[in-house]
């Protein structure tokens, strides 16, 4: 499915949640990741859902969550856009500093960076959008293919 | 799969066998009410047994977190048994497996409450 490109918008529910974690699932087989890699690519979607509609919208109906797959001959990437107020990065505690191991919330960004290649946030008055990026196994690395 | 949870009690432990998945939502709230439910019991001491578990998120872990304290902060004791390769990994790496007591065999765990 080289060049395949797939797109959602989805409201502000917990089974927005769920379905992206699934669709995550399924795209990141098909482009033959490995059963621990698309555990990782899931659960990197499903908490960056989980911030897109709890921390970012709010559960608010009017705003919308949008999710995107493109897979390239070197990677998927997997776009999720909130219209919330924005998540500011550099506000995230660090989940494993000894104060805060004992939280009972925090780690989920922090899951996706331990679970992605790359992981690029992009903070706005208009929501926030998170930028997944898993490389495809055995993938020469050279130019990137774009998919119109 | 949702979670599914149900309760054995041997030698004084209160073994809740925990099957599905521990997420946002459902999972996590089955779990909360669950352990709160044994400690207005007066029951303490807390066997989690999460051999069933097929899957587990950042909601997940927090509940287990929640969990470990509030039995902790009410004088007892919440321990793990039978993590799955992938909970486990997931305590590794969020640096909470040193901070559970976890347990692979339930015999053994059950005499090591106090």
């Amino acid at each position: 499915m080289t060049g395949h490109r797939e797109s959602y918008t989805m409201d502000s529910t917990l089974e927005t949640v769920d379905s992206a974690e699934l669709a995550a699932c399924r795209i990141a087989a098909a482009a033959g990741f490995d059963e621990d890699q698309i555990m990782q690519i899931s659960m990197a979607v499903r908490e960056a859902a989980v911030n897109a509609v709890l921390h970012g919208n709010a559960y608010d109906p009017a705003k919308k969550v949008k999710l995107e797959f493109e897979h390239t001959s070197n990677d998927l990437v997997i776009t999720i856009r909130d219209q919330g107020r924005g998540l500011d990065p550099s506000k995230i505690p660090d989940p494993l500093a000894a104060e805060n191991l004992l939280k009972t919330s925090g780690r989920g960004i922090f899951l996706i960076r331990s679970f992605m290649d790359e992981v690029q946030i992009h903070p706005s008055q208009t929501g926030t959008e998170i930028k997944l990026v898993k490389h495809v196994p055995g993938a020469s690395g050279g130019v990137k293919e774009v998919s119109q | 799969m949702t979670m599914k949870t149900s309760t054995r009690q041997i030698d004084g432990v209160s073994i809740l066998d925990c099957s599905g998945r521990i997420t946002l939502g459902e999972g996590s709230v089955v779990l909360r009410d669950v352990v709160r439910d044994l400690l207005a019991k007066g029951q303490k001491k807390i066997l989690l047994n999460l051999g069933d578990v097929s899957y587990i998120d950042s909601s997940g872990i927090g509940e287990l977190v929640s969990a470990f304290t509030t039995v902790r902060n009410q004088g007892g004791e919440l321990k793990l048994l039978n993590l799955t390769k992938k909970v486990h990994d997931l305590l590794q790496i969020t640096k909470l497996y040193t901070v559970f007591d976890v347990r692979e065999d339930e015999a053994n765990a059950i005499k090591s409450f106090k």
